[in-house]
């Protein structure tokens, strides 16, 4: 099989094979977790400053302007000197700040995006671990951010960033139940809940192309649930800016509050890399049944574009949101989970498990 | 029944209209020609700023170094808040009569609220809007300026420049 | 009426939760200052806190002749900077019963509605940033752009001209003035149906701004709240049509009027206004006859004794000069009255019992320019 070709399956097993000849199983063992965490670290720092360059790109021609464009070519070093001027300026301490959860907030927050991130199947055999309750994994580790955006909140003595912590709360809370449903979806179609299985059950076509109506609406769902959970816009309400100054992240600067703005975008990432995963058939090239010939050129892609292209849509989809609707308020936030979102998405899990009972989707 | 068809039938409104600003959107992004940023302008020599713009107030000399200006101080009267202070000293003419003429005709162009009552009122059209706008200095005084060339003379005669 | 002061009548408590939204914040537009008491998400009652940019504008005239007065007119409501050196000229002019050229009243009623446009755009933009919609932001300053344009080559700068002076015109409009004016309109009418598409038929804006801070015309007219926001609750009290100046009378437009009184309602007035300042433009500008571009004037104006008062509408509202005089040059004392100060007032009345973002919207409705508060 072609697909072979662009596995990473082989080269992650030769590594592994070559580090056991002539080191200790344990010390191999712990220089491929360093090795491992490195490269993750890299990959975060890289893809949180190219996220933010997109993004202010991608805004930029939806308004007319033209964006960044002094630093480099097409402003393409406008985010890293960015972070230099972010790293470099000064760490106000807040009087009557309770300094210890101060200083701890943006960690959570950093930490659970970057737990996050290990589960995700960037490409054919390329993932840190591959649960077997990955997807459920993904969905309780993520979740933990919002500790930190409440330890933020609190600590901060700061009434802006109080109010701004505490909606973030409310809304976690609720539009976490959205989204489980709505992966749950995929979940009963796939019937597994490992990533690499998920993946393997779209070779021949993507859930949301082979689970039809349902699985469209669930999609959607996800879609404006997961927005919500990361607190973008138009649900960015925890750092609303025309009314709470900047929210949670009021009192902070420099390096800590650069934790949290690239804590946001990762979390986009994750949340787009989810949903390409599970409705987009991950790093699955795009199969159409019995065309053999079309699936065979499709196959020549590297799965590694896959990926990042489907997530990328992803994104730029919920970065056309933000920079379209005006925010909700907190009440109609609420209202939308618990009277449309979630009486939808049970009702859609009822059917869809009707559906996957009679064997309706396309196999 | 009658609510559940007015919840569903909320829902499809309300996607419609998202929809539709969201083509608004889209569109801007799909066509690149709309954009509208204007770049700093970086082209000094061949910048040219619209007609009759109010960069600073500056007096016109002509390639003999003389100008207009009788050193009358009604341009000091009439502007509002004092941008203006006129310095004249008395040198003899050639009948060897003293004459008052402009030794400084200082314009403090960081009071300067550009209402143009000072080149209007000017009886001898000496003062005109220059074209300059860059005027961030390190140093304020910097923006205190002397209209009048060192050395420039009245022109008693001719055409206005 | 007295239970309408008792009732808004603050008292305040030392456990109140007490969050100052201002002097510098997103959403007040400028130094304003808010002392809101919270009660978890909703507003109990707001306190405003004015004087932050008071430059004793008043006091400074009674220094200054009545053609320095102009200039500093401008930095009132620095959006309507036109319509603020008109009332002052046409005070001066009526007390002097001095009669401008037709050409000069055509120009300023071209002029007023330009700036009437570029204000409305301006509102559209920061609207719509307040409830979050970042994106309105520049679409309305990109075609604000164009207006400035127009502003630019006509007069040198593109915000505070100064352009007015009693009698007429500091000098002539540029030849191309009428002919990019009407460009400007045909640009316009193509892209005001984005406006609709992206706010106004949007649902989350109906659900943030429908039944939201609920003004009704008694409350309107209590509180002398006057231009679009007081129009929005059925107030007529478009001075245009009340008490025209200029060629207004001689121009056919309608007044907006809408009776809900909510920051829909408001919003809706100003957005038909645009259109019909678009139809104001495309009437007048071909009708603007030759001639001379200010009257005679005495190089130094001296008003009889006596007290005069004019007013026009700016794009907030009912603006009123009062000039006192003593037969000086100068002006015994003078006073504005202006809009956006009676329309910050009632903000209290109005968002008590909302919530934040309710009174980010309603605040958003007003439009408030704060140095007009202050002055
Ligand atoms: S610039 Fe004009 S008004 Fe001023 S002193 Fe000279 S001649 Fe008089
Ligand atoms: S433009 Fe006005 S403020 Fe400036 S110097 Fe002339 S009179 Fe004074």
């Amino acid at each position: 099989m072609l697909l072979e070709i662009f596995s990473f399956s082989t080269l992650t097993a030769n590594i592994d094979k070559s580090l056991h000849a002539w080191m200790a199983p344990w010390l191999a063992v712990v220089t491929e977790l360093v090795i491992i965490g490195i490269v993750f670290l890299l990959f975060y720092a890289v893809l949180g400053l190219f996220l933010v360059y997109l993004e202010r790109k991608v805004c930029a021609i939806i308004q007319n302007r033209i964006g960044p464009n002094r630093v480099g070519k097409w402003g393409l070093l406008q985010t890293v000197a960015d972070f230099i001027k972010l790293i470099t300026k000064e760490l106000i301490p807040i009087r009557n700040a309770d300094s210890f959860l101060f200083n701890l907030a943006p960690f959570i927050v950093i930490a659970a995006s970057f737990m996050a991130m290990a589960a995700i199947p960037f490409a054919k055999g390329l993932h840190a671990i591959d649960l077997n309750i990955g997807i459920f994994y993904i969905i309780a580790v993520s979740s933990l951010g919002v500790v930190g955006i409440l330890i933020a909140g609190w600590s901060s003595n700061s009434k802006y960033s109080l109010i701004g912590a505490m909606r973030s709360g409310a809304q976690i809370v609720s539009y976490e139940l959205s989204v489980g449903l709505s992966l749950l979806a995929v979940v009963v179609f796939a019937g597994t809940m490992q990533l690499s299985a998920i993946v393997e059950s779209q070779a021949n076509g993507w859930w949301i192309f082979k689970g039809h109506i349902p699985a469209l609406i669930a999609f959607i769902i996800y879609l404006i649930a997961s927005t919500a959970e990361i607190n973008r816009g138009p649900f960015d309400l925890a750092e609303a800016e025309s009314e709470l100054t900047a929210g949670f992240h009021t009192e902070y600067s420099g390096i800590k509050f650069a934790f949290f703005f690239l804590a946001e975008y990762i979390n986009m990432f994750i949340v787009a890399a989810i949903a390409a995963t599970m409705f987009f058939g991950g790093w699955m090239p795009f199969h159409i049944g019995h065309w053999d010939a079309f699936n065979r050129v499709m196959d020549y892609i590297p799965s590694v574009v896959w990926f990042f292209g489907k997530t990328f849509f992803i994104i730029y989809l919920i970065m056309w949101f933000k920079w379209t609707f005006p925010r909700l308020r907190i009440d109609q936030l609420l209202n939308l989970e618990w009277k449309y979102l979630l009486p939808l998405s049970l009702m859609n899990i009822v059917i869809i498990a009707f559906v996957v009972l009679m064997g309706w989707y396309f196999h | 029944m009658n609510s559940v068809i007015k919840y569903f039938t909320s829902i499809f409104k309300g996607i419609r209209s998202l929809w539709a600003g969201m083509r608004v959107t889209g569109k801007y992004f799909v066509s690149p020609g709309e954009i509208v940023t204007e770049q700093y302008p970086e082209n000094r020599a061949t910048l040219k700023m619209a007609e009759g713009f109010k960069g600073e107030v500056i007096m016109p000399h002509d390639e003999n170094n003389q100008h207009h200006c009788t050193g009358c101080g009604i341009c000091e009267l009439n502007c509002p808040n004092g941008s203006i202070e006129i310095i004249t000293k008395r040198i003899p003419n050639e009948e060897g009569k003293p004459e008052r003429v402009i030794d400084k005709h200082i314009y403090h162009l960081s009071m300067c609220t550009f209402c143009e009552l000072c080149i209007k009122t000017c009886p001898s059209h000496a003062l005109a809007w220059g074209q300059d706008f860059e005027h961030a200095v390190y140093d304020r005084t910097k923006l205190t300026k002397v209209l009048n060339k060192p050395g420039s003379t009245l022109k008693k005669e001719g055409a206005l420049l | 009426m007295s239970e309408e002061i008792i009732k808004n009548i603050i008292v305040r408590e030392d456990e109140d939760y007490i969050v100052n939204m201002g002097p510098q914040h997103p959403s007040t537009h400028g130094v304003l200052r808010l002392e809101v008491c919270l009660h978890g998400e909703f507003v109990n009652y707001l306190i405003p806190h004015i004087g932050y940019i008071h430059r004793g504008i008043e006091k400074m005239s009674e220094s200054d002749t009545y053609k320095q007065i102009i200039h500093l007119t401008d930095r009132m409501d620095y959006l309507s900077a036109h319509m603020n050196n008109e009332a002052v000229c046409l005070a001066v002019e009526n007390a002097l019963g001095i009669e401008v050229p037709e050409r000069v009243k055509y120009i300023r009623v071209i002029l007023d509605e330009l700036t009437r446009l570029a204000s409305h755009h301006l509102w559209w933009s920061a609207f719509g940033m307040d409830l979050g919609a970042l994106t309105t932001f520049f679409y309305g300053m990109r075609d604000r752009e164009k207006v400035l344009a127009i502003f630019e080559e006509s007069f040198g700068s593109r915000l505070l001209h100064s352009f007015n002076i009693p009698g007429g015109l500091m000098h002539d409009v540029h030849p191309n003035f009428q002919k990019h004016t009407m460009e400007f309109v045909r640009y316009f009418r193509k892209k005001l149906p984005e406006y609709k598409q992206l706010l106004t038929d949007n649902i989350i804006f109906h659900n943030r701004t429908k039944g939201i801070g609920i003004m009704p015309c008694e409350t309107a007219v209590a509180f002398g709240v006057t231009g679009p926001s007081g129009r929005g609750s059925g107030f007529a009290c478009d001075v245009r049509k009340v008490a025209p100046y200029g060629v207004y009378d001689k121009i056919e437009f309608k007044e907006i009027l809408h009776e809900e009184g909510d920051s829909f309602s408001r919003y809706l007035v100003r957005m038909e206004e645009m259109e019909e300042s678009l139809n104001i433009l495309e009437h007048v500008v071909d009708q603007v006859p030759e001639g001379d571009y200010t009257a005679r004037m005495k190089p130094i104006i001296k008003l009889p004794e006596g007290e005069y008062f004019q007013r026009v509408e700016t794009a907030r509202g009912e603006l009123g000069v009062y000039i006192v005089s003593d037969g000086k040059k100068y002006p015994y004392r003078i006073k504005f009255r202006s809009p956006n100060f009676s329309n910050l007032f009632v903000l209290n009345t109005l968002a008590k019992g909302g919530k934040i973002a309710d009174l980010v919207a309603i605040c958003g409705s007003l439009d408030l320019v704060i140095p007009d508060i202050d002055r």
